[in-house]
């Protein structure tokens, strides 16, 4: 199965074993343990349920707790579903990194960093105004679109909260999977700050033989 | 130590010879040609190391048949196969940039010679 959860390491370079120097995030995955399998007949769809992470018996939330012990598994600090690539999965069952080998793809899902109340230049990559020659519009967000419409358009785009947002990054290949440490080596960067919990999830559009 | 200085910690090579920029050395890298792999070797002066740990790189400088050649060089890279010294230069900088613009004889490095042990 290549479907895991981790933790956000940071950033470094590997030299491949084909001889690429790659940039790769070091993701923390597993051991995850499959605490819930929801089939077709049950709950209407297939899927696991991979929790990752010690937890203190008395954070639990009692509603958890009571998940956790109905399937009869240590409670964990998070618990994910995942409804891709599970064949073959039981309740119970220990997922690790063995799983992936260099060359997979995957996707990888994470909550991104928090940048505040930011403004049109860093939040959509607005242009800005110029700089001098009395310009006097220098990183605000200028037009606001059609006079002809009265109102502002809807979705319009304008300075506000950026960040903490639910994010993909897809199609990231695999550069090394290390079962003695646990670690997984994904190809450039992926979303959130260091030490947050990630989704390794296969990949959805790559193709089979890909 | 963290997880990060462990992994780079790994990917440097045991042993790399001691020089500097000023240097003259044969660098022998694999190269794929053809669907076949075979080593090339390169000779000439070092003209900046820079970087640190994995991504250590050196760039070589060489004339030949009358045209300048500057590669770069991963120092780390398992493509790298062996660096050698063939000879220690004088130099009084560590970039030597300047090489580039000299033609012939302005374009020699002095070399230092072999102290008595």
């Amino acid at each position: 199965m290549k479907n895991i959860l981790g933790r956000k390491v940071g950033m470094t370079s590997v030299f491949t074993e084909d001889g690429r120097y790659v940039p790769v995030t070091v993701i923390e995955a597993g051991p995850c343990t499959v605490v819930e399998r929801r089939t077709k007949e049950s709950h209407g769809y297939e899927s696991v349920a991979l929790g990752f992470g010690a937890v203190k018996k008395a954070r639990v939330s009692r509603a958890l707790a009571g998940h956790f012990k109905k399937q009869g598994v240590e409670p964990t600090r998070f618990v994910r579903e995942f409804r891709n690539d599970i064949d073959g999965v039981e309740v119970g069952q220990t997922v690790t990194v063995a799983g992936f080998e260099p060359g997979d793809r995957v996707d990888v899902v994470g909550i991104s960093k928090g940048h505040g109340f930011s403004g049109g230049i860093k939040r959509h990559n607005f242009s800005g105004g110029g700089a001098s020659h009395g310009s006097m519009i220098h990183r605000q967000p200028a037009s606001n679109g059609d006079t002809n419409a009265g109102r502002t358009v809807k979705g319009s785009r304008r300075p506000g909260h950026y960040g903490v947002d639910r994010t993909t990054h897809q199609n990231l290949e695999v550069v090394k999977a290390d079962t003695e440490r646990n670690l997984l080596l994904v190809r450039g960067p992926i979303p959130g700050p260091k030490n947050a919990l990630v989704v390794v999830r296969k990949s959805v559009k790559t193709k089979a033989g890909a | 130590m963290n997880v990060i200085d462990v992994l780079n910690k790994e990917q440097l090579k045991e042993s790399i010879p001691e020089f500097r920029p000023g240097d003259t050395v044969k660098v022998y890298s694999k190269v794929v040609e053809g669907g076949k792999e075979r080593t090339q070797m390169f000779e000439g002066v070092v003209i900046v190391r820079k970087g640190g740990g994995a991504h250590e790189s050196i760039t070589v400088r060489r004339v030949a048949h009358g045209v300048g050649v500057e590669k770069s060089f991963l120092v780390h890279s398992p493509r790298v196969e062996k660096i050698e010294v063939s000879k220690r230069g004088i130099v009084r900088r560590s970039r030597l940039y300047y090489l580039s613009e000299k033609i012939g004889k302005a374009a020699r490095i002095k070399e230092k010679k072999a102290v008595k042990q």
